[in-house]
């Protein structure tokens, strides 16, 4: 398990839940299990987010590798200048 | 090998060539986006609405296609339907359906013989509108009776009962904000306001388009990413995405406002309609202030909480940004980049995406970053008075750290942020002495740094010179930085490579030169390419050896055994091996597609002296001092062009520039004259120190240079400003009739 | 609009074109001539990047009309180099960096030339000064003001 740590704004769409256990080994599956849990937060999903995976921002790598012990955080999507 | 700390050896990096397209650059053979014709060409000119909110009724082409020599006009009409999202919004924007939604924002275009015809052409299209009630500032778009511009925009985050024109709302943070404020000595709150800016490029959008009734396409443009523009144009006009086929011109300067699409499908659809043909569109100045680039305005709320010695105990910022009559200002991005020097027990951030009848906001240098900094810094410091504190050592006891949870969610890994301060800190120009009227302002700064869709190719010559094609366009530099990694990796000197930006047939999808990404992410792609041809160079070798690939390893530009084991056999050089490679097995290349990781953030910290004018008001930079974490400087004379130029568009955002609208909701000030940037004779020179935490996740420690120095100047100079004349002017720009009348009152009180 | 013929100088070689009389300097010089390294930066002569001498005078092309032209003599950044050696300005702004994205820097140098033609020992100030009319939005100005100082230090010396 590994734990999938969501903006506040996103606890209207999960129960008032901020950090989520999900079953995943990569990106692409733990939100897929995030959707899978709490389907509201597709949309947010699909528009694109960035993910944070120890401290390193990333906007696509579905198959970027988590361990059960990775810091993992969603963040709006990121774009530059 | 991470190369996590500073390495002197290298031979190449870290020193200052000649950039290899400087010799073009110089003689003016360098050909930008207006400097292209081919042959058949027409000349494209674009109708405009002069209306800020207007319902288009009817547009009567007749007149203008009666001339001789104009050979087609195009509206919405002539655009597929039924798109959705952004490729709606970007197509909404090329040309406007049943509503104008800015002054400026295209309603028709035209195609003629020559440039003057299309102009004259372009004046005979009739328009007829009826003129909607328009909304412009911020603060009043947001407000619950304002005009609703675009019913139905808003996204999932939007609620019932929000005003009509919030699309999008965020809000986030980690600990009891209400807490951290209860335990400070000092809580203040303020409100600072920033004016829409243009990113200011010299250079106007350009492009040649050519388009056939087969769908197949070709188009020169000046952008900082061509495989956007093949992509947007493609899907605003419904072509199949490879069968238009895009090639960047030099680039004038972008800042993030070359990163989308404006005119580029206009002359695509013109020249389908007029059989085939290419047309050639070329915006005045007053086309690109009024329909393209500029960044959002903004409105913030901010509260700190500090105890009596510096301590920060919590932090809240309530942003409000509008970013024209699309969803997209960068409130988001502000709103992480808030608070991201510090670390913060309790923070709380909420933002609202607003529009309003202004251009569609395109990104711009660091996007959000600079209007953040400026509440967020601006307040630190009028809170460092308040206590009689040093604003650097209140920043360096609060200051990220390796460690520190950001202000936006995750841990830091090594970040430079101390270190920024601390050499601000001991620079002369920290303790240089300060006469009447002038004043010291400190600020810091963040961006993220990005990476993104990359692919690069490099290949090895006949006689052992090696090229790199990549998909970045060099805006300031880049091919000196990327042959400068790839001839350290290959052991050759930096003049035998030789790095061409290529057109969007050439490699997988590039995203552009953006988010401070070509040297971080299309360096690593090429040094990753490079390493994939010495890997084959080496087997080559081993071949003609008679041995493991693995005996054998890359030396200084050659081949040679590994170790003593490996068998005796003098090194053989990169030039022998091309030599020969026709009859060894062919071509010799790397190649790199991917989303490389590793992206490495970055800080700044800027010292600024500016003298304040008392009977005018006018504010005049005396010195300035520019500290940044690159990571790595490849080539620090470019890196020190980043850092000085950031810090003057700073300046501009600082102290002159701003979108003037009158009443009708009109742009007021759309040529340089009356939309002023800084000119030579506004400023000293600019100090730069390159500070060099090395990112672990590049090949040589590149974080990435383009975007965070134009976040600290605005609030530096603000916080100057207020040292020198004893005012705090929380409303960008501090222009001198503002300052003065800050002067005058407070003079009066 | 029937076209003008126009007979002049530029860069040393005798030309002539068809003008418009509508279409300014900037227009026939890229449009006519083929000579697009002057560049049109805002139309209105408040950019510099059109720069070019006119009889050795520094004027934006975009504000003279190319029947002007006639019987003068143009000098444009295509002229600068004496074949393939470079203006020592030219080489100076390489060697410094002082370009980044170059669109500028074609009017910078003919402005600069014009200025160390008529003073050869321009203070940092002075400079600062005579480009006010030349826009950069990349560099900040210190590189080039430091390029262009660099040059005319060179040139006294060489001279």
């Amino acid at each position: 398990m590994v734990e999938i740590n969501l903006w506040s704004g996103l606890r209207r769409f999960t129960d008032g839940e901020l950090a989520i256990e999900v079953e995943a080994t990569t990106i692409g599956e733990a939100l897929d299990a995030l959707i899978a849990k709490h389907p509201g937060l597709a949309p947010v999903i699909e528009a694109g987010i960035s993910v944070a995976v120890d401290g390193e921002i990333t906007t696509a790598g579905r198959n970027i590798p988590l361990r059960p012990d990775s810091e993992v955080y969603l963040m709006r999507r990121l774009k530059g200048g | 090998m991470a190369k996590d700390t500073v390495n002197t050896e290298y031979k190449l990096v870290g020193t200052r060539p000649n950039r290899p397209d400087g010799l073009d650059k110089v003689t003016g053979r360098a050909r930008y986006g207006a400097d292209m014709s081919m042959p058949g060409m027409l000349w494209g000119a674009v109708v405009r609405s002069p209306h800020a909110h207007a319902k288009i009724k009817k547009i009567d082409a007749s007149k203008a296609l009666a001339l001789d020599g104009v050979k087609a006009v195009v509206t919405r009409d002539d655009f597929p339907t039924g798109l959705t999202g952004e490729d709606w919004n970007l197509q909404e924007n090329s040309m406007a359906g049943e509503v104008a939604l800015y002054d400026g924002h295209a309603v028709a275009a035209v195609a003629a013989t020559s440039a003057l015809l299309a102009q004259q052409a372009a004046e005979l299209i009739e328009v007829e509108y009826e003129v909607l009630p328009h909304v412009i500032d911020v603060d009043d778009a947001i407000k619950p009776d304002a005009p609703a511009i675009r019913p139905g925009a808003a996204d999932h985050s939007v609620s019932e009962g929000f005003p009509p024109n919030v699309v999008r709302y965020i809000d986030y943070g980690h600990g009891d904000v209400e807490a951290g404020f209860e335990a400070a000595d000092l809580v203040m709150e303020k409100t600072y306001l920033t004016e829409a800016t243009h990113q200011g490029y010299i250079e106007p959008h350009a492009c040649v388009g050519q388009l056939g009734a087969d769908g197949k396409g070709e188009m020169w443009v000046c952008t900082q990413g061509h495989w956007f523009i093949r992509y947007m144009s493609s899907a605003v006009l419904g072509l199949d995405v490879a069968q238009l086929r895009v090639t960047a011109s030099e680039i004038g300067g972008g800042f993030g406002g070359k990163t989308t699409i404006f005119m580029e499908p206009l002359a695509l659809a013109l020249s389908k309609k007029s059989g085939g043909r290419p047309v050639k569109i070329v915006m005045s100045r007053a086309e690109v202030l009024r329909a393209t680039g500029p960044t959002a305005s903004a409105s913030m709320d901010v509260k700190i909480g500090m105890t009596r010695d510096g301590k920060m105990t919590a932090g809240k910022a309530v942003f409000r940004m509008q970013g024209g009559a699309f969803p997209g200002a960068p409130v988001d991005m502000a709103l992480d980049c808030a608070f991201a020097p510090y670390d913060l027990p309790a923070v709380y951030h909420e933002g609202f995406d607003v529009l309003a009848n202004r251009p569609k906001a395109a990104a711009y240098r660091a996007p959000g970053s600079p209007m953040a900094a400026f509440a967020v810094e601006s307040l630190v410091d009028e809170m460092c008075r308040e206590l009689g504190l040093d604003p650097i050592d209140v920043r360096l006891k609060n200051g990220a750290r390796e460690g520190t949870k950001a202000s936006y969610g995750p841990t830091y890994n090594r970040i430079g942020l101390v270190e920024t301060l601390e050499a601000a800190k001991a620079h002369p120009n920290y303790s240089a002495p300060l006469g009447p009227n002038q004043g010291r302002g400190v600020a810091s700064g963040f961006w993220f740094n990005y990476n993104g869709d990359t692919a690069v190719s490099m290949a090895i010559a006949e006689d052992g010179t090696a090229q790199v094609s990549v998909g970045t366009p060099d805006i300031g530099g880049s091919r000196a930085s990327l042959a400068m990694m790839v001839g350290e990796t290959l052991g050759v000197p930096y003049d035998k490579v030789r790095v061409n930006v290529v057109e969007t047939g050439a490699l997988g999808i590039n995203e552009p030169t953006h988010g401070s990404r070509a040297t971080f992410a299309t360096g690593k792609a090429a040094v990753v390419a490079t390493e994939q041809a010495i890997a084959e160079m080496c087997r080559r070798a081993a071949a003609e050896w008679g041995i493991e690939p693995e005996a054998v390893e890359w030396v200084d530009g050659s081949a040679q055994p590994a170790g003593p084991n490996a068998g005796k056999f003098p090194p053989m050089t990169i030039a022998e091996i091309a030599g020969k490679m026709s009859t060894t097995g062919g071509p010799i290349a790397g190649h790199y597609e991917g989303f490389p990781d590793g992206v490495g953030v970055s800080f700044g910290t800027h010292v600024v002296d500016v003298e304040v004018d008392p009977d005018t008001g006018k504010t005049t930079v005396l010195r300035y001092l520019v500290v940044q974490d690159a990571g790595r400087a490849i080539h620090p004379a470019y890196v020190e062009g980043q850092y000085q130029g950031g810090a003057v568009q700073g300046v501009g955002w600082a102290l002159n520039e701003e979108y003037v609208y009158g009443d009708d909701g009109r742009l007021q000030n759309a040529t340089f004259l009356d939309y002023r940037v800084p000119v030579a004779s506004d400023l000293p020179m600019i100090d730069t120190v390159i500070v060099e935490v090395p990112n672990p996740g590049h090949p040589y420690g590149v974080r990435g240079v383009g975007e965070t120095g134009i976040a600290p100047p605005l609030p530096a100079i603000a916080n100057a400003v207020a040292a020198a004349s004893g005012q705090r002017l929380r409303h960008l720009p501090m222009t001198p009739p503002k300052v003065l009348a800050a002067i005058q009152a407070g003079q009066d009180g | 609009m029937s076209k003008i013929h126009v007979s002049t100088i530029v860069n040393g070689d005798a030309v002539e074109f068809l003008a418009d009389p509508r279409e300014t300097l900037l227009d026939c010089l890229r449009d006519h001539l083929g000579l697009t390294g002057s560049k049109e930066g805002c139309g209105t002569g408040d950019c510099g990047a059109c720069s070019v001498t006119i009889d050795g005078r520094l004027v934006s092309s975009c504000l003279v009309l190319g029947v002007e032209a006639a019987g003068k003599t143009i000098e444009t950044i295509e002229g600068m180099a004496d074949g393939a050696e470079l203006h020592p300005l030219q080489r100076k702004f390489i060697e410094h960096a002082a370009l980044q994205c170059g669109f500028c820097t074609p009017g910078i140098l003919v402005a600069a030339k014009a200025l160390l033609e008529e003073n050869p020992d321009p203070s940092e100030s002075e400079i600062r000064y005579w480009l006010a009319g030349n826009l950069c939005r990349c560099t900040g100005y210190d590189k080039i003001v430091r390029a262009v100082m660099d040059a005319a230090a060179e040139m006294r010396g060489a001279a």
